[in-house]
């Protein structure tokens, strides 16, 4: 039986703060164990909870890119559980008034574009840090009470693949309204996913199950095709599916359940009493959409639209704001848009991959860039050459020009000069000479290869190929 | 509204309370009667009146979001059953 699968997100993105959701604790990453926690994050008695308004102004911020409607009013609630990670024994969310309702997310996969909607997204805080060691565990309280965004899709997502997607758009979004890190590996970026198969066609939904323990894009997609695996199998052989929590084990590549109790999950939510109600005006709506950035789409039709790139580049290019910013910037000092998204998306992503570094911490300029363009682009170094220097820039940060002079990489194009070199080209390679003579035009090409052999590499192609090809018209007659 | 010993025993289980059956019996009658004495309110007619979340008539309380000093560890620390290596310690929780 054919089996169509339905796939639901949430995603809890650490909102970029300098201090936490309802108090003035730093948030900062890396510090010593519980030396930012105060009376209000550690819920001692008689402390107030107030919000940020800057919490509350990203929120909006990433409800208003996602097309949400933001709510008039809002509201938090207390999310009642015991654990240790949870100071207060109850967690500051929001429960039936959220901040943001009903959105959607535009996706592209193989060409093809795909709405994924946006159920609601609403403010939370964080809990604090567990780290298990023998038979106990340790209890950091950083963390408890930085503000989070709980984004939740609707069940729109039918592959792994669409899975990975949402997950790149929605980092990409959240990262040019500069409100989360999206860093995964510090957890300022996390997903849980819902999963549930039905046959082709069927109006129920299946029975899900919930994936956490997801660590990363690839983990997500990894983990969701598993399941896929596993529940079409249950299926298939008159088994049912048990509704429950399962982890993904990433080394094992498989997922195991938590064997929690689910009843158990009773959250007993009730208004937050210490939180009076929210009512988010027009005028605020107005005023946060008014300096919202270009986000990926609307840069990447621009890209394409304005500077003529390929779809497939702009897409590149926009990916990372970063990028897009540099590429830009270096637009706006040298117009030549095709040739510099072909170094960006080439040699420079490479330099940048090969490094594990991001475009932001470059130890050149945009300056410098475009002067090692313009050396390529003047035929003073080869392509070749200015790949090179492109790595001694990230290297050293030194300027194009000081590695050309160093490493004495200039190109000679001097027909001139070149030519006591082609001659000993043509000398030696009798048999390419003869070749070429005899309508093979490939063997040009050879003796080019040889004539950037011998200059090591300075001489010109170009220039090279022009000389040889004179002498060979000659050759034969003289002789 | 009926409250049975059942309902009692799950909501203590989740407020981590631990009751004996004669407690079981005597809170059960005792939210019981509570319950009705709230229930009461569903007399008023409220179809007119706007669904409330919080007492005080003030809405959109904020701060800005400037660093305050927190407590020094040690001032943490003295709420913890245990610490170790300035962590709370507690009974390993994961199964
Ligand atoms: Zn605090």
């Amino acid at each position: 039986m054919n089996y169509e699968v339905v796939i639901g997100l949430e995603v809890h993105a650490q909102l970029k703060t300098n201090t936490k959701a309802f108090c003035g604790c730093s948030t900062q990453f890396g510090q010593e164990a519980n030396t930012q926690a105060c009376p209000v994050c550690l819920g001692f008695p008689g402390s107030l909870p107030v919000l940020n308004e800057k919490a509350l102004e990203y929120g909006i911020r990433v409800g208003l890119a996602l097309h949400c409607q933001i709510q008039k009013l809002t509201k938090f609630d207390r999310k009642n559980y015991f654990y240790p990670d949870l100071p207060k024994n109850y967690q500051i969310s929001q429960y039936d008034l959220p901040l943001a309702l009903g959105g959607f997310l535009e996706i592209e996969l193989k060409e093809l574009r795909k709405r994924i909607g946006i159920h609601r997204a609403h403010l939370e805080e964080d809990a604090g840090k567990l780290i298990h060691e023998g038979d106990h565990s340790l209890v950091d309280y950083n963390r408890a009470g930085i503000p989070l965004l709980e984004i939740v899709t609707e069940p729109d997502i039918s592959s792994p693949d669409e899975a990975y997607e949402y997950l790149v758009s929605l980092k990409a979004i959240l990262k040019y309204l500069e409100v989360c890190d999206c860093d995964m590996e510090k957890g300022s970026l996390r997903c849980d996913a819902n999963i549930s198969l039905r046959p082709q066609g069927a109006k129920e939904l299946g029975t899900k199950t919930e994936l956490k323990n997801l660590n990363s894009f690839k983990a997500v997609r990894d983990a969701l095709s598993y399941e896929i695996k596993r529940q079409k199998e249950l299926l298939e052989s008159g088994k049912r599916i048990v509704q429950e929590t399962l982890l993904w084990d990433e080394s094992g590549e498989k997922t195991y359940s938590m064997r929690t109790k689910e009843e158990a999950m009773d959250y007993r939510y009730f208004p937050e009493p210490d939180l009076p109600a929210f009512v988010i005006r027009d005028e605020k709506i107005q005023a946060i959409k008014d300096v919202l950035p270009e986000l990926p789409e609307a840069l990447k039709k621009r890209f394409i639209a304005q500077y003529g790139l390929s779809d497939y580049d702009a897409g590149i290019i926009v990916a990372e704001k970063a990028l897009a910013k540099f590429f830009e910037a270096t637009l706006r000092l040298y117009p030549k848009a095709k040739l510099i998204s072909n170094w960006l998306i080439g040699p420079l992503s490479y330099e940048l991959n090969s490094r594990n570094m991001s475009i932001e911490s470059l130890s050149f300029s945009v300056e410098s860039f475009v002067s090692l363009l313009t050396l390529v682009d003047e035929a003073r170094i080869s392509n070749l050459a200015a790949k090179e220097v492109l790595t001694q820039m990230c290297n050293t940060g030194a300027s194009p020009e000081v590695i050309v002079k160093e490493k004495n990489l200039l190109q000679v194009s001097d027909a001139g000069e070149l030519e006591g070199i082609a001659d000993k080209v043509i000398a030696g390679n009798e048999k390419s000479t003869a070749d070429y003579k005899s309508g093979k035009a490939n063997a040009l090409m050879f003796l080019v290869g040889q004539v950037m052999k011998l200059s090591e590499g300075k001489a010109n192609p170009k220039v090279a190929q022009e000389v040889l090809k004179k002498k060979l018209e000659k050759w034969g007659k003289d002789a | 509204m009926a409250i049975s010993e059942s309902d009692v025993k799950k909501v203590a289980h989740l407020a981590r309370i631990g009751l004996s059956d004669d407690e079981l019996k005597l809170f059960s009658s005792q939210l019981e009667s509570i319950i009705a004495f709230v229930d009461k309110l569903r007399e008023v007619e409220v179809s007119s009146v706007k669904p409330m979340s919080h007492v005080l008539e003030m809405d959109n309380v904020v701060r800005l979001d400037e660093k305050k000093k927190s407590l020094n560890r040690e001032e943490v620390l003295k709420n913890a059953p245990e610490s170790l290596k300035g962590h709370f310690l507690v009974p390993k929780v994961i199964e």
